[in-house]
């Protein structure tokens, strides 16, 4: 698992692997500049002789440049690196959801894909330049930053062992308490959030309903909850300021009063006044390495979770895949369902859809209808292969769908989906979706099979009208036969519309009926639909009820035999019927 | 997760509210400084006890932070004095004689250290506190005013855009009041007592120091200000990621029926790519600015020593000018002593050290500006302008005279004072509304109500019909006041509904839409939104009238089930059936309709839309019908088109005048 994320680095391994390694040429530097500071002091104290002190000054001034190259050059790679890393893993996450299948989409939110490919990224990307740059850099601050104190200082390291625990213990306690509290407070502040949401979403019926008021109360208590929980928490972080002043205060104590001692006691011999600044540095450089390192924990802990979500796409298996030698030409519209069952995962209870044997021929226009739940979209998503059938075989043509190429198969067989959408662009270029490759021509004739032609025409842009994200500026009407228009410009072999003109008034929607039969009239034609107006005059008319086939026929011979059917016919009243056939 | 609207029709979105550019905004330039004192003076106002005491301890600990430097330079003192008396009088009568001075000066240090511990964790705890106070004043300021900005601004400015406000935005107001502003206070202030120090010293030395902090200032904006332009870009290009994000991932499954897979890998990898630059860029510019600062500090420290070298070696023929100087030589200029130097060095060291970290704070001062920019734009947004002072009141009517009394009669009265003469006239609610030749444009100039005239008897059902756009939600969303006429004149029992309270108008109405928007809660809690002070039995009766009590008792947990995300866990019907029965319970006597068009099956599609008819008895009714059985039984019925109203009538006329309606209850126009 690891390994696969791991594997994301890819071109940027030598970044990665550089800054590190970088790092420590910086590292080494920091701390052999403070030796040199405690020479140029030294000198300065032994009475500034000036030959010293331009050569401790030159030294440092060039370990000042090789520290300076080595840093900003860590500081690019380490950038590069990371955000390389991420870019990678973006890639491969979305990559890896192009090629699900439609069960695997539906095993994931929408709204987790999006955090999958935007905050968790962001942190893990954070998470990695840190460990880059800062896990080998705080422990071998540490390591060298101990050596020197324990060469320059002899005995006074021993300090840091007392310290360094302490340090250690209270940040280790500071985090281990945060953490969960962190957890709590941030689960909550997603609620928060989500309860904005539903305002802004409700905002017609708060003001309908005269809630300001009372909204504004319920907000409030959330906020303030949030607040003293955050304030608790807070608090108990930046504890970890004062714990660093005390330790570094009470090292500074310590190394003062045994340098002092230990120099003056031995007449400079055993240790020089120098020492004194340099300690101090290292002591400095001991405490913040401890203090990165507990913040390499705490990023570390926070990225954890994001690496387990980004890596579950990343091994998600997807389940529809290719057959080697597919067929790659879908010969005509006929469809057979044979002995076809369907559940939607293996360890489901109840099949979606038992027993369907059905035989369409090529150019037939077939209604389905049927109560919600009945499994009317089940079935056709078996026809193009969005889902594979549990049990029995569904083909078309005469071969099995699963022995098609998917774009063979998908490209013949064109479904307009009932929670359906446009993307942002113009008409044109969402509809050139379905070919890439249409003329002007060809969309305005589409368009006007699809009855679209004439409001597309009244927009001042016409076929250049911008559509928002999700079609927001198109009533749900004029989508719906805008997304019919883009099926239907693949001129496909099976065209399969599911509950796609609901928001098509009766008269448009016979229309566009009409078109078909005239139009495309080889093309097999289903027609999933609540209003029996839009199926009445199909060749045969499936009806659908919990996941089995309760009847199938003509719209007369249904009516006769059909008691689900005939029943809708009746509450639908004649009315809208009664005008249908002009 | 979508965030449609119930879509005004022909309003295009507004993709430019004031002050906002995206998650972000756009880079550098709109940065408005002024915005920084708006934010610390609302900071001040909001908790000036904690800022105060949080400053003294800053003021505290940054002169404690520079003691350091002074303490060493003593200790040094000592310590030379001490191996001077080692050279003459023996090792271990040197330290006996220095021990009491080095211990003396440890514990005043000590003591210091103390107070400078305490004060630091005062401050922190004070900002901690301050910090979120200030957040959740800021939320609920923000949500406040946001609850009354007209519902224009929640039509032209996307859901996705506002959510941003209360969690992004707010967020980088966090990072500012609780690091940013504090490091920049203690930096400058460690800077200046550090100048004073260093004053006292050495003026000849300070120069140098200045000098150094003069080029530290330069990289500063040089490297800084590229580093905030990335890190907006950077930002601009994380918004721009999740937009491409959540609307592939949304149409994911279009893209598969389209096979459309590899054109949108090749649209993502353009995101991805100008996403990675962009991160790369803000990076390697934070990344290289700690290294860089270090340096020059390094390089300072050099510069200090070389040139304290020289004035020292110049033995007094270069003298030093200082304020120590006064005290112990008696004139400005003394040769430079040893000492001096070494403490010099550290506190040069400290020097740079706060310059780096107060320029460290740029990015999160840029990014707050930016977030402040945008939360301001809420907080100064024009509210919903409501000038009525007509109030609606409980009422007692005996003999045709109308008293006001406080408590529920189950009848009301608009209060009407009149300003000229002082007196006040009541007036029964019976539900009387007239739309007298109204026009309306949503935008300058685009106008799409045309002279509409309209009455409604008290319990008399009008239905509107008409293709998308003609006008039919418009005009109840005038009735209602979201929107406010450009001419004409509305009147709601007589009374024009300008003059009137909005809330007390709303009240007076109400209203089931065709999206419906549920609330987190339990499903009673929901059905009691039309009314707070509905009893249980209330509501279930509520319940019972909108046919939606049989599939509630079905729940898990009865009316007490919760309901989450906008009743995912109901269908459809059911969330309709809900909203029906909250508007049931809030009794009003006139309703605005919005039927669904959305295909439920059968079955249900009955029960809603029985629920409906009942709700509809007795009232005055606005429908904006779909289904022909409600406009056959209405009383009157606008047909509408391109915002006019070109027929009327009831059903029989209409179909006898053979013309639009005639057509379309044929089926052989649009109707929706």
């Amino acid at each position: 698992m690891l390994k696969r994320f791991i594997g994301c680095i890819r071109e940027y391994k030598l970044h990665t692997i550089l800054t590190p390694v970088l790092m420590i040429g910086e590292v080494v530097c920091e701390c052999i500049i403070p030796v040199i500071t405690a020479k140029l002091i030294n000198s300065i104290n032994a009475g500034c002789e000036m030959i010293d002190i331009v050569k401790y000054g030159f030294m440092l001034v060039l370990m000042a440049f090789v520290s300076l190259t080595f840093g900003v050059l860590a500081g690019k790679t380490a950038a590069t690196a990371s955000a390389g890393f991420a870019k990678n893993l973006r890639h491969d996450i979305f990559y890896k959801i192009q090629e699900f299948s439609f069960s695997n989409i539906d095993r994931f939110s929408t709204s987790s894909l999006v955090t999958r490919l935007t905050t968790d990224i962001s942190n893990v990307q954070m998470a990695f330049m840190m460990i880059i740059r800062t896990a080998v850099r705080a422990p071998l601050m540490l390591i060298f930053a101990t050596a020197m104190s324990v060469i320059v200082g002899k005995k006074l390291s021993l300090i840091f062992v007392f310290l360094a625990p302490v340090m250690a213990a209270g940040l280790l306690c500071i985090g281990l308490t945060a953490l969960p509290m962190f957890r709590a407070v941030f689960k909550k502040y997603d609620k928060l959030n989500n309860s904005v949401q539903e305002n802004i979403k409700g905002m017609r019926v708060v003001k309908s309903f005269v809630r300001e008021e009372y909204e504004k109360k319920k907000f409030a208590a959330a906020s303030e909850d949030i607040r003293n929980d955050f304030t608790r928490v807070e608090r108990i972080v930046v504890l970890n300021g004062p714990l660093m002043q005390f330790t570094m205060y009470t090292s500074m104590l310590l190394i003062s009063f045994f340098t002092a001692k230990l120099v003056v006691s031995t007449g400079g011999t055993y240790l020089d006044v120098g020492t004194l600044s340099s300690m101090l540095t290292y002591s400095m450089q001991v405490l913040m390495s401890l203090m990165m390192l507990s913040m390499i924990f705490v990023m570390i802990t926070m990225a954890v979770a994001s690496v387990k979500r980004i890596t579950e796409v990343l091994t998600e298996e997807p389940d529809i895949k290719e057959k080697e030698n597919a067929v790659a030409e879908v010969k005509d519209g006929s469809i057979d369902f044979q002995n076809v069952s369907f559940k939607y995962s293996a360890s489901a209870e109840n099949y979606a859809l038992s027993d369907i044997n059905i035989h369409i021929a090529s150019g037939e226009t077939v209604g389905i209808i049927g109560s919600t739940g009945s499994s009317k979209t089940t079935l056709i998503q078996l026809i193009s292969r969005l889902y594979d059938a549990s049990e029995g075989a569904v083909k078309v043509g005469g071969v099995d769908v699963r022995d098609y190429s998917l774009k063979a198969l998908r490209d013949e067989v064109s479904v307009v989906l009932q929670k359906n959408v446009l993307f942002s662009g113009t008409i044109k270029e969402n509809l050139r979706w379905g070919d890439p490759d249409a003329t002007d021509a060809e969309i305005e004739r589409i368009c006007e099979l699809s009855q679209a032609k004439e409001f597309i025409e009244s927009f001042p842009d016409k076929y250049d009208t911008f559509i928002e994200q999700g079609g927001a500026n198109v009533s749900g009407g004029q989508k719906q036969r805008l997304c019919i228009a883009r099926a239907l410009l693949k001129k496909p072999k099976i065209l399969i519309l599911d509950d796609s003109t609901s928001a098509v008034d009766t008269r448009t929607d016979a229309l566009i009926r009409k078109a078909f039969r005239e139009e495309i009239p080889g093309t097999t034609k289903i027609i999933i639909a609540q209003r029996i107006s839009s199926v009445q005059d199909a060749d045969k008319i499936i009806v659908m009820d919990n996941g089995r086939i309760d009847g199938m026929g003509t719209h007369d011979e249904l009516l006769v035999s059909n008691e689900i059917y005939r029943e809708a016919y009746e509450i639908q009243g004649k009315a809208g019927a009664d005008g249908e056939e002009e | 997760m979508k965030f449609r609207v119930r879509q005004v029709l022909t309003v295009k979105k507004n993709k430019k509210m004031p002050g906002k550019g995206g998650p972000g905004g756009p880079p550098g330039k709109n940065i408005d400084p002024k915005l920084l004192v708006r934010v610390v003076k609302l900071f001040i106002h909001d908790y000036p006890v904690h800022i105060s005491i949080a400053v003294v301890c800053i003021v505290i600990s940054a002169i404690i932070g520079v003691m350091p430097a002074v303490y060493i330079e003593n200790i040094t003192d000592i310590i030379i004095r001490g191996l001077d008396i080692a050279k003459t009088s023996g090792l271990g009568e040197a330290w006996s004689t220095v021990a009491p001075e080095v211990i003396s000066s440890l514990s005043v240090m000590a003591a210091l250290f103390v107070v400078g511990l305490v004060s630091s964790a005062l401050q922190q705890q004070m900002i901690a506190i301050a910090t979120q106070g200030f957040l959740d004043k800021m939320r609920k300021r923000m949500f406040e005013k946001m609850q009354n900005l007209p519902v224009k601004f929640f039509d032209s400015t996307t859901h996705g855009d506002i959510m941003s406000y209360y969690t992004n935005d707010i967020d980088t107001l966090r990072q500012l009041i609780s690091q940013g502003i504090p490091s920049i206070i203690s930096a400058l202030l460690t800077l200046t007592v550090l100048v004073c120090v260093m004053l006292y010293f050495s003026v000849s030395l300070m120069v140098v120091v200045i000098v150094g902090v003069i080029a530290m200032f330069k990289v500063t904006k040089f490297v800084g200000g590229n580093s905030a332009k990335y890190f907006m870009m950077q930002q601009k290009a994380v918004g721009k990621m999740e937009g491409f994000a959540e609307e592939m991932m949304n149409g994911q499954k279009v893209i598969k029926v389209f096979c459309h897979e590899d054109a949108s890998k090749e649209d993502f990898d353009k995101v991805n790519e100008e996403l990675f630059k962009n991160v790369e860029k803000a990076n390697t510019f934070g990344n290289v600015f700690g290294p860089i600062m270090n340096n020059i500090g390094n390089i300072l420290y050099v510069v200090t020593a070389f040139v304290g070298g020289v004035l020292i070696v110049s033995n007094g023929k270069i003298p030093n000018i200082s304020i120590e100087n006064i005290f112990t030589a008696g004139s400005l200029a003394a040769p430079l002593a040893i000492s001096v130097v070494a403490s010099y060095l550290g506190m040069t060291k400290q020097f740079t050290g706060s310059v780096n970290q107060a320029s460290q704070q740029i990015n999160s001062v840029a990014m707050a500006l930016a977030g402040a920019g945008r939360i301001f734009s809420i907080i100064d947004s024009e509210t919903e302008v409501d000038d009525g002072y007509v109030t609606l009141v409980n009422a007692k009517i005996e003999n045709g005279v109308i008293t006001e009394c406080p408590e529920h009669t189950g009848r009301w009265a608009w209060k009407h004072p009149h300003s000229a003469d002082g007196t006040i006239t009541y007036t029964e609610l019976r539900g009387d509304v007239v739309l007298d030749s109204v026009d309306f444009e949503y935008e300058e100039g685009k106008r799409v109500l045309h002279d509409v005239s309209l009455y409604a008897k008290p319990g008399q059902k009008v239905a509107f019909v008409g293709a998308t756009g003609a006008g039919k939600t418009t005009i109840t969303n005038l009735i209602n006041r979201f929107y406010d006429i450009a001419d004409g004149k509305i009147r709601y029992d007589g009374i024009n509904i300008n003059k009137i309270k909005k809330a007390d108008l709303r009240r007076s109405l109400g209203i089931v839409l065709q999206d419906t928007n549920l609330f987190t809660g339990t499903v009673i809690d929901n059905i009691r939104y039309g009314r707070l002070d509905a009893t249980d039995e209330e509501c279930i009766k509520a319940a019972k009238l909108a046919n939606a009590h049989d599939f509630i008792i079905r729940l898990p947990d009865g009316y007490n089930t919760e309901l989450t995300g906008n009743g995912a866990n109901l269908s459809q019907g059911q969330r309709q059936l809900l909203s029906i029965a909250r508007a049931a319970v809030a009794d009003p006597p006139v309703m605005i309709l919005d039927e669904a068009t959305s295909s439920i099956d059968t079955r249900t599609e009955q029960l809603v839309q029985r629920g409906m008819d009942a709700l509809m008895k007795g009232r005055t009714v606005f429908v904006i019908a779909h289904r022909l059985s409600t406009v056959r039984n209405s009383d009157a019925i606008m047909v509408l088109d391109h915002g006019r109203i070109i027929e009327r009538g009831d059903h029989d006329d209409l179909i006898a005048q053979g013309g639009t309606y005639y057509k379309l209850y044929t089926g052989a126009f649009e109707l929706e």
